[in-house]
């Protein structure tokens, strides 16, 4: 009951809350920091209105009641009903579909005395039952999203209380605006807040952000300002001051506003310091904040546009052929009036067989004609068409395993899909970087190992088994969370393992990895197997080899100290935290030991467990205090910090998010430096070098990486126990197997950017003692940073050559198995080169105008002259089977565009990999500044691709209205579309949707990068609205919501993101390949059975209501009907009714496997080939004749006898029903024992029904009589032979039709259906036989259609024609470059484009 | 935001034919060969029916007279002309006189016709109260108000029986003279009015109010006859087996007629001399003219026939099934061709591959 009132409360304040809300406000001058801010992405709801948040305190009751009162709480609700609204609002509901509303108007005008033909009773009747049935639906799904909510608002979390003077566990439906929350690592965020206190010593928490824009990064933020300074935590009530803020909006990279304390002293506050609902706390023990946007107000919530009432094309489709038939029965009813009119005027008297009104009067022909029309209308109402849709609710397919259908009525929709909307990360890959290979020193070393322990990881392996089964065995010994809500929870013994060897079994089988708990930290992704042959050439490795540097060196250990650089490279090239897996937020080797106070038993095992482990292994835990040397090294990094800090503008951010360093600024608190903890063997520290070198140190580390490809880079380069140990601002410790610890010390980090595209590092390495740069970056730009004469003569440069090519080589390779790939380069300097590049760094990082090309600048002067000492290959591991899925789908002809948030290179290595692009498809890349540029380069490459492909382009051209875009499949020429989230909102603008689409239509497949969920779900609506197609969204994270509910079909993937997506969707299911069996088998079969049924429907009910048509022609048009009306209304509600569901519910016209291999015949639900206009009324004409025959075949037969009206309906019902259900038999395309036993239940229904009803009703129902009429005619031989000829009469066209298309013209679905028949081997034949057939008719066609210009294109390729027929190998290179001048094209784009310069695509 | 799902295994749905649509089907595939011999087979036995149906509906004799008196030498003219203008036509008799050179063989139906006579028109054809034509005395008290206007007199009276159909009761009443050599005497051929209507009708759906001291007449007290009848119900018939809501004359025309030129069944011959027909000679048919038809431009006719295991003589059925059984066998050597051409096409493309 409170809860009730509470929620009466929430919804009048939000009735009244917009008027309340100006009263409060308006006094408030705010524009001084919330209008400055410039012009806004995305409109917010109001610009200009904002908020005031004061703590949800005692001593502040007076003004949080002003201000904050009528802020939302935060309890959620998705519903869309209530228990009090539910019925009207259901109603409404289901009122938007036509018929339910003509059945209203029809049941409405029976109760109007005058023209009331049945009772009233009888009439509401059908529309009664069907409306209660989808209630009930309705009501059980909306009940689901109830329990949802209730268990999402009832989760808990820790809020301040005043009273008990502590955080005390409240559920998130409690929490309020003003409220100060505390949120432990790995607790998702409850509400917006602003961040207060972090325990951690840099004053930043890091949250991950999946489950609202899909990055499944970390991201840093940053405690506001003037309570970073505060090392304890932040005192509720102390906190004195007021936030004002904007008003709640949905632009989830914007915050605004400022906290004034209480001396009016103002700090800005901006989307740094805002924690988002959804979120979830990482890599930080602790944060305080206080909330300022809640329940329904947080940007998460308002990024979910609102469910929507999805209706099936089918059912829009059937709702205007209802109109259709309600027209026709209009034209009927007007023959009818008219006729009765004319009948009537024949008689000049009133004729004593028509009965005058009561008052004396004839009844007026239109009055009678209405009656007529009535009589009809009732009928037809009794007739059902209305089945129809509650067929199509009721119909529930059973889907296979562990997919939810959580809409029932659109699964038709899913086989007429002909556009596809994919998220990628988490949708199409597993979201998961993996290491697979790489090239040291021009030597490829392929991992075999690992490839084949990666091809073991079947997903429901890696979950469900234990890890002894991989051959690998544990690498990771990180104690496993039981519940994802909180990660520090041991799940067994902690500390080290014994490191089997290579290969090794069972042995040392830890936890079983459960769940992804860090990010990027799955099993898979961590554990890396070394390869063998570089794992010999790593047992060269001595601490010799360094020592004696100035000795001259033989040629092969040149090679391992490249081995040695570039794995020094991978573990600290990087920006990666380190920290305990069982306590990430700690970072090792700064404060976790001392600067930490203590919070809980287990904590204390967990340290303790910790230091056994040390003290066996390291003989001091505080050696090495301060860094060796290095006077300016912690000026210059923090120098850089600074200027890092300075950069974090938010264009900045966007473009490059490893420039926020996780490092923080370490200047504040100087904490003891714990360096050098060398743990792991201690046989290890003696130097002895195991049989197999290749094993990490068994410490307990854990890698919190900003990008994947980072931590996978670390642990590959802990898997050759080149173990990266701590890091700090100062220094970083590696714990080189071979070598023992090393310490670097850390003097500088140029951070990635995506205009370099590299990041650097520079150390002063402990071992030779020399300034050393380590550059790691895409390859096309470190190849031409590499230096050209190297300074150790002749034999190094010419093996630098040598070591150039093989790797340019191999990185080919890679990029053609669809990895990313990485060059890793190193630079040696001398301190005097370094000081002098330290020297204008400094002067750039403190100049003000130009800062940014002078730190580019000074980048440049530092990374060049490299040597190349390798590459990476790393691979974003696809799910399993999505390459087969999509390469389906496309053959099914679905267009494929993917919508990610990821960069641009990621998004099309990916569309490579998962085949979504094809190598020799021609790319087309959008990446512009402006509008005007945009638009330019839309009408370049339109151009291009007009002259390539003339044929295609006039058919697409949006502007013709074309429904459906043709598949440019047979055309040639494929071509794909890479847009960037940027370009997207200029294509996105009124004025550029029509070359965009028309732009689109041309390709095969579209990828947009650096999408915002808005976007996403923007660009499926311009899709779906303007070329008025079948949309279908799949994504598996919060990010896609709005796409899928904006798509016809919305797809969830119940995967790692949390059930934000699958809550939205319409199907839910757990892997991307599904999805090809759910749109080709299910989408097919839901699609044919489904048409085919509301054909049915219509087609039973026109020949049926026609047979009364008929008979009117013999009555005066009076509107007699010679059927029983119990009869009428039971023949479409009882007799007929259960054939045509169990056929919608079994009928396969084709088996799954047949649909599953020629994923062509999906082609046929796209084009509506079951339900076309012409099906439709070729179906009408069908009934239409068939009621002819129906009626006239009686009419002849007992024309002049003594027949009376209810004896002559009775074989015209009779022969009906023969007919209306052997149709659905030559309609079948499979008949189960289900289907005989519905038939042959329906057809003795009927007759018991006749025969027990002829029986007893002597006087029941006035005005028609059956009484003794079926058992008369069960003993009259001529009832018998007329229901026979009739039927046969009646079912012969359709007959003999489907028996000429089966043989003269068969569909392919027919012809598929002839493969079902045969044996596995004739199958497999037919099959090929298929597909060639297939591919040779579209060669021969589309070279029929364009001979010249293919001929053209062979003869002269132009610059972009030879890029498009690149092959493979050098695409990828050819790829980066692209993506390079496109970034330079851009910017002086404006000037270029008066010359005409052509589309990037040509660079 | 994650919750775990329940243990794996839980939402694993069963594996069954059912569920995974994996039923044995049967698979109709349509093509030339299946249908060809179904054509053929369907063909001749419809032929064969057809040939049955024809000849047995063309054994059966029909003998009818248009007596309405638009036309014609009998006196049914003058009747017609008489009819014109009056409300309550006058009575009037006329005759159709016919011979038979052989034997009419039996047994013989006597049926009246009526054309242009719509009584499946709606508002008419519910203007009855069956209740009451049931024998339940509240409804003979109180008659149903789809009766109206003939639910009750202008006095109050209710009227039994109610409703435009009982009142629009055919009137015309027939009887058939022998005359067994010419110029000899007419003999009155005996009609049986009894077994004309359904069993069912006259035993279990209409039955009379049950008798008040064993009359009738005192059980319809308190009610008025329609409007149009000179007489009560009680009196239509001398009989008592066959007065009342039982009369049989009553209880046909009671069954509505489903097309507006209907026949009714006025009498069997099977009496006495006549169970095997009527023997050759001159026939009169005397006719007393009531009912007015020219009002609605119907007509009256007298038919006498015989009937057939089918029932009366309809060639159309007969026909039909020719006619279709025709079109099967022709359809099917069309399928025929199909068949063939299409074999050709096929090993045609089995050549090819």
């Amino acid at each position: 009951m409170t809860e009730f009132l509470r929620w009466a409360r929430y919804h009048w304040q939000r009735l009244t809350g917009g008027t309340n809300r100006d009263d409060d406000e308006r006094p408030y001058n705010y524009s001084s920091l919330l209008a400055c801010g410039g012009k806004t992405s995305q409109t917010p709801k109001v610009a200009g209105r904002h908020r005031v948040v004061v703590p949800h305190l005692r001593p502040f009751k007076d003004e949080y009641e002003k201000f904050s009162g009528t802020y939302v709480n935060n309890r959620i609700r998705t519903t869309k009903y209530t228990l009090l609204n539910f019925v009207p609002r259901n109603l409404f509901e289901q009122f938007h579909r036509a018929a339910n509303l003509y059945f209203l108007f029809l049941a409405v005008l029976n109760w109007v005395p005058l023209v009331e033909a049945f009772q009233k009773e009888i009439t509401m009747l059908p529309l009664v039952v069907v409306l209660t049935i989808i209630a009930i639906k309705d009501g059980l799904e909306d009940y689901r999203k109830y329990k949802i909510d209730k268990q999402i608002n009832n989760l808990v979390t820790k809020v301040y209380s005043r009273k008990e003077k502590k955080y005390v566990d409240q559920c998130w439906k409690d929490v309020a605006v003003g409220d100060f929350i505390r949120l432990s690592c790995n607790e998702v965020i409850p509400a917006d807040m602003v961040l207060l206190f972090s325990t951690d010593p840099d004053k930043i928490c890091h949250i991950e952000t999946s489950g609202l824009d899909g990055e499944s990064n970390l991201k840093q933020r940053q405690v506001v300002r003037g309570y970073a300074e505060q090392d304890s935590e932040v005192d509720p009530e102390k906190f004195s001051s007021k936030i004002e803020c904007e008003s709640p909006n949905n632009d989830l990279s914007r915050f605004r506003g400022y906290l004034e304390h209480s001396n009016k002293e103002r700090v800005g506050l901006s989307k740094e310091n805002l924690l988002l609902r959804g979120c979830t706390i990482r890599n930080t023990e602790a944060v305080v904040g206080i909330v300022v946007y809640a329940g329904h107000e947080t940007k998460a919530m308002l990024n979910n546009s609102g469910p929507r009432y999805k209706r099936s094309k089918l059912e829009r489709r059937a709702n205007t052929d209802v109109l259709w038939c309600v027209l026709l029965l209009f034209v009927m009813c007007l023959t009818g009036a008219l006729g009765h009119g004319i009948w009537l005027s024949k008689y000049e008297n009133i004729i004593f067989f028509n009965i005058p009104e009561p008052d004396g009067h004839v009844i007026s022909p239109v009055l009678a004609g209405f009656y007529m029309f009535w009589t009809m209308i009732i009928l037809l109402q009794l007739g059902q068409i209305y089945f129809i849709q509650s067929d199509v609710d009721f119909y529930n397919e059973k889907m296979d395993s562990t997919v939810q259908c959580r809409a029932l009525n659109i699964t038709e929709d899913l086989g007429q899909i002909q556009y596809l909307f994919s998220d990628k990360t988490g949708t199409l890959t597993e979201n998961k970087m993996v290491f697979r290979r790489c090239s040291v020193a021009g030597f490829d070393y392929c991992h075999e190992e690992n490839a084949r322990r990666l091809d073991s990881y079947q997903e429901a392996v890696s979950e469900d088994e234990d890890s002894a089964d991989t051959p690998s065995g544990p690498v990771s010994t990180t104690a496993r969370p039981r519940a994802p809500s909180c990660r520090t929870v041991p799940n067994g013994p902690l500390g080290s393992k014994p490191w089997s060897p290579l290969g090794g079994s069972g042995e040392g089988a830890s936890e079983v990895p459960r769940s992804r708990q860090a990010a990027f930290s799955s099993p898979m992704e961590t554990d890396v197997v070394p390869d063998t042959r570089l794992l010999d050439k790593f047992s060269q490795i001595t601490p010799q080899l360094f020592t004696p540097l100035e000795e001259p060196v033989p040629n092969p250990p040149l090679e391992i100290l490249y081995i040695v650089d570039f794995f020094i490279a991978l573990a600290i090239c990087n920006t990666v935290v380190v920290s305990a897996p069982n306590q990430p937020r700690q970072k090792i080797g700064l404060s976790s030991l001392s600067g930490m106070p203590i919070k809980s038993l287990e904590e204390i095992k967990n340290l303790f467990q910790r230091l056994s482990v040390r003290r066996s292994s390291s003989p001091s835990l505080a050696s090495g205090k301060e860094p060796t040397s290095g006077v300016p090294n912690a000026f210059v990094s923090r120098l850089s910090l600074f200027s890092r800090m300075k950069l974090a503008s938010p264009v900045e951010e966007e473009a490059s998010p490893t420039s926020e360093s996780p490092q923080g600024s370490s200047g504040t608190s100087p904490c003891p430096t714990e360096v050098a903890r060398p743990n792991g063997d201690p046989g290890l520290m003696g130097g002895q070098v195991g049989p197999c070198p290749g094993q990490p140190s068994a410490a307990p580390l854990c890698y919190e990486a900003e990008s994947p490809d980072e931590a996978a880079l670390v642990y590959a380069a802990r898997a050759y126990r080149c173990t990266l140990q701590s890091r700090s601002p100062e220094q970083l410790v590696v714990d080189f197997a071979a070598l023992g610890p090393l310490t670097f010390q850390l003097l500088h980090i140029l951070p990635f950017d995506s205009v370099r595209k590299r990041m650097s590092v520079v150390v002063r390495h402990p071992l030779s003692n020399q300034v050393v740069v380590y550059t790691k970056g895409a390859d096309s730009v470190i190849m031409e940073l590499l230096s050209v004469a190297s300074p150790d003569g002749a034999s190094r440069e010419k093996q630098q050559m040598i070591i150039r090519e093989k790797t340019q080589k191999h990185l080919d390779d890679y990029a053609r198995r669809g990895l990313r790939t990485l060059c890793i380069a190193k630079k040696v300097m001398s301190d005097t080169e370094y000081e002098e590049w330290l020297r204008n760094h400094f002067l750039a990082e403190t100049s003000i105008d130009h800062r940014e090309e002078l730190l580019l600048e000074s980048a440049m002067r530092l990374e060049n002259k490299l040597t190349l000492l390798g590459a990476t290959g790393i691979e974003d591991r696809l799910q399993e089977g999505v390459p087969e899925s999509i390469e389906a789908l496309q053959r099914a002809g679905i267009k494929i565009w993917m919508l990610t948030g990821d960069k641009q290179e990621t998004a099309v290595n990916i569309a490579y990999a998962c085949k979504l692009l094809e190598p020799d498809d021609k790319l087309f890349i959008l990446n512009t500044q402006s509008k005007d540029a945009c638009e330019m380069l839309m009408s370049t490459i339109l151009k291009e691709l007009r002259e390539k492909n003339p044929a295609s382009n006039v058919r697409t051209s949006v502007s013709e209205g074309l429904p459906q875009p043709p598949a440019t499949q047979g055309s040639g020429l494929r071509a794909g579309l890479i847009i960037t989230g940027k370009t997207l909102e200029f294509a996105l603008q009124e004025s550029l949707q029509g070359p965009f689409l028309e732009l689109t239509a041309c390709c095969q497949a579209v990828i947009c990068c650096r999408a915002t969920p808005l976007q996403k779900s923007e660009v499926v609506k311009l899709v779906r609205s303007h070329l008025r197609v079948m949309t279908l969204a799949i994504g598996d994270g919060a990010n896609d919501v709005s796409m899928i509910q904006v798509a016809d079909v919305g797809i969830g993937i119940s995967g790692q993101e949390g059930m934000q997506a699958v809550m939205a969707s319409d199907f839910a299911i757990s892997q991307f390949k599904h999805l090809g069996k759910l749109l080709l088998v299910h989408g097919h079969w839901c699609y044919a059975r489904l048409a085919n049924m509301i054909l049915y429907f219509f087609y039973k009910n026109v020949a049926y209501v026609n047979l009364l048509f008929w008979y009117q022609f013999f009555c005066g048009f009076s509107g007699t009907s010679m059927t029983d009306y119990w009869v009428l209304i039971l023949f479409n509600l009882l007799f007929t009714s259960a054939p045509p569901v169990i056929y919608g519910v079994l009928e396969k016209d084709v088996s799954a496997e047949t649909l599953m291999q020629l994923p062509e015949l999906y082609k046929r639900g796209q084009k509506s080939e079951a339900y076309l206009p012409l099906t439709f009324w070729i179906t009408l004409l069908d009934a239409f004749y068939q009621s002819l025959v129906c009626f006239f075949m009686p009419y002849y037969t007992y024309q002049g006898s003594d027949i009376d009206i209810f004896t002559f309906g009775n074989p015209l019902n009779t022969a009906a029903l023969f007919i209306i259900i052997l149709h659905l038999v030559i309609e079948s395309k499979s008949l189960t024992w289900i289907h005989m036993l519905v038939i042959v239940g329906s057809i003795l229904s009927y007759l018991v029904f006749a025969l027990v009803f002829g029986a007893m009703c002597v006087t029941c129902n006035p005005p028609s009589n059956p009484y003794w009429i079926m058992q008369e005619h069960m003993l009259d031989p001529v009832f018998y032979l007329v229901c026979v000829l009739t039927t046969c009469v009646a079912l012969l066209p359709r007959f003999i039709y489907r028996v000429l298309q089966g043989s003269l013209f068969p569909s392919p679905v027919l012809r598929a259906q002839h493969l079902d028949r045969l044996t596995p081997e004739e199958r497999t034949e037919a099959l090929k036989k298929w597909s060639r057939a297939g591919t040779t008719g579209q060669v021969t066609a589309q070279y029929a259609d364009h001979p010249a210009a293919k001929s053209e294109k062979r003869a002269t390729p132009g610059p972009s024609a030879a890029f498009a027929r690149m092959p493979a190998p050098s695409r990828a290179v050819e790829r980066r470059s692209v993506s390079v001048h496109e970034t330079v094209l851009d910017s002086d784009f404006c000037e270029k484009k008066i010359s005409g310069m052509p589309g990037p695509s040509k660079g | 935001m994650t919750w775990s799902a329940a243990a794996r295994g839980a939402h694993q749905p069963d594996n069954t034919a059912f569920t995974q649509q994996r039923l044995p089907a049967w698979q109709p595939l349509l093509s030339a060969s299946i249908a060809l011999p179904l054509f053929f087979c369907a063909g001749l036995a419809f032929i064969g029916l057809g040939l049955g149906l024809f000849y047995s509906s063309n054994g059966i004799k029909e003998l009818e007279y248009d007596y309405t008196g638009t036309a014609g030498p009998g006196g049914c003219s003058a009747c017609a002309l008489a009819d014109r203008g009056r409300a309550p036509p006058p009575p009037c008799w006329c005759a159709w006189h016919f011979s038979l050179p052989e034997l009419f063989p039996g047994p013989v139906y006597l049926y009246y016709e009526l054309t242009n006579f719509y009584q499946n028109n709606r508002r008419y054809s519910v203007s009855r109260d069956d209740a009451q034509l049931s024998g339940l005395p509240s409804a003979l008290r109180h008659p149903a108000n789809e009766c109206a206007p003939y639910q009750r007199r202008a006095s109050g009276l209710p009227i039994a029986p109610c409703g435009a159909i009982a009142n629009s009761l055919f009137n015309d009443s027939f009887s058939l003279w022998h005359q067994r050599r010419a110029g000899g005497p007419y003999v009155e051929v005996p009609l049986d009015r009894t077994g004309i209507a359904w069993w069912t009708d006259c035993h279990v759906k209409f039955r009379n109010p049950p008798p008040v001291n064993g009359s009738l007449a005192l059980a319809f007290h308190g009610t008025a006859p329609p409007p149009n009848w000179p007489r009560p119900v009680y009196a239509l018939s001398p009989d008592p087996n066959n007065t009342g809501f039982v009369n049989q004359d009553f209880v046909v025309w009671m069954r509505t007629a489903a097309l507006p030129t209907f026949r009714k069944l006025y009498a069997r011959i099977r009496q006495g001399n006549y169970s095997a027909g009527l023997p050759r000679g001159s026939y009169a048919v005397n006719i007393t003219y009531n009912y007015p038809v020219r009002a609605f431009g119907g007509r009256k006719l007298v038919v006498l026939s015989n009937i057939s295991w089918m029932g009366g003589k309809n060639p159309f059925l007969g026909i039909a099934y020719l006619a279709v059984g025709s079109l099967c066998i022709l359809v099917g050597f069309v399928m025929l061709v199909v068949y063939i051409r299409y074999q050709d096409q096929n090993d045609e493309d089995e050549d090819e591959e």
